[in-house]
């Protein structure tokens, strides 16, 4: 018999996690520290490489000939219009930091919505 | 694929607006049925993660480029109503950034959250079912959906621009045109879709939406591979164990 349970930690490791779940709770942290060091690696260092190119659709405006109609953003004027902080001289700086300041917010204004969403859901289990 | 002001008439871009409202109003609902607290930071990351994938635009032909639209990524990490939800949250804050027009919102809503995330969605969901019921299917699924979900979103623009486009252009042009560079793209979007959910899938396979119901059956597939008798001795033995520890 101790031949055959030897060859299966899993066993007390599931016993030791349990249904609940709490180790889950703490890995899950690890993993969004590792999800959004990415994010914001991709944002700050690798959107610098991204290609200025016009878009798909930009592209089509311009060749069929309705890129004219486009009116100037609302938001033009703003220190992070353009996915660039103005006054910051290195393009890729002023990238880079904008694109740290978007993550950042995404990060917060999804997670706060996605936790008014569930605050939306009646509860009867929980105080 | 972000429509700036301008590109389509006021009343088009109104109706958009209230389909997207109903589009999202309609995920907020399904969304607090079915989520719990745990999920909260990982939608934000799914939304933050989009954000960072939109500002990489790949060059594609001919001096044109594009980016991840993200909405089968994010329908299959936390699924179709929170990665909705989340591709909206994407698009609002890309306002800041003056990306994407204001009156124009609720078209991008419609084009990127509704066809990107919840159409993607179900084109995932379709492949997976004729994929085999393995966790490797989900990256290869996901990336067949996002192949065809970007067209797909450029299909949508050129509706929107028939409904309502400020300047009357041949269809025919139009339609050829945003295709044409679109499937490119979305040859992008796929590489890039399942290479992400390929890296979520083999570290957290529990923290993915589309993989959920395939983990549940994991068990399963297990007992059958391992066969006839040692196999069966072994988690018979097991079981035996399990119930005298316990």
């Amino acid at each position: 018999m101790t031949d055959v349970t030897t060859p299966l930690p899993p066993d007390g490791a599931a016993d030791a996690a349990g249904p609940a779940g709490r180790p889950a709770g703490r890995s899950n942290r690890l993993f969004l520290v590792a999800g959004l060091f990415v994010a914001l690696v991709l944002a700050a260092f690798v959107s610098g490489f991204a290609s200025s190119s016009p878009d798909g659709l930009e592209k089509v405006a311009e060749d069929q000939g309705f890129l004219e109609q486009g009116r100037d953003h609302a938001f033009a004027d703003w220190p992070i219009a353009d996915y660039a902080v103005s006054g910051i001289g290195n393009e890729r700086v002023a990238g880079g930091l904008a694109g740290v300041i978007g993550v950042t917010i995404t990060f917060v204004v999804g997670g706060a919505l996605v936790l008014a969403v569930t605050r939306l859901r009646p509860r009867p289990n929980r105080g | 694929m972000h429509i700036p002001d301008g590109f389509i008439d006021a009343p088009t871009s109104a109706a958009y607006g209230a389909v997207a409202v109903a589009g999202v109003g309609y995920a907020v609902r399904r969304a607090s049925a079915e989520v719990d607290d745990q999920v909260v930071p990982l939608a934000g990351l799914c939304a933050a993660f989009v954000f960072a994938g939109q500002m990489l635009n790949f060059p594609v032909a001919l001096g044109t480029s594009g980016h991840l639209l993200g909405g089968v990524l994010a329908a299959v990490l936390v699924g179709p109503w929170l990665g909705a939800i989340a591709i909206a949250v994407v698009l609002l804050v890309q306002s800041l950034f003056a990306d994407g027009g204001l009156t124009a919102l609720g078209l991008n809503i419609t084009n990127m959250a509704i066809v990107g995330a919840l159409l993607g969605y179900l084109l995932f969901r379709l492949v997976l079912r004729v994929l085999p019921a393995r966790l490797g299917s989900v990256p290869a699924a996901a990336g067949t959906a996002a192949l065809v979900t970007v067209p797909l979103a450029a299909a949508s623009f050129v509706l929107q621009f028939a409904v309502g486009g400020t300047v009357d252009l041949p269809l025919g042009g139009v339609t050829g045109a945003m295709l044409g560079v679109h499937v490119l793209i979305g040859i992008g979007e796929a590489f890039i879709t399942a290479a992400t959910v390929s890296l979520v899938v083999a570290t957290r396979p529990d923290l993915v939406y589309g993989a959920r119901h395939l983990l549940e059956r994991a068990p399963l597939e297990i007992r059958g591979a391992a066969g006839v008798q040692a196999g069966g001795a072994a988690i018979s033995g097991a079981a035996v164990t399990g119930k005298v520890d316990a």
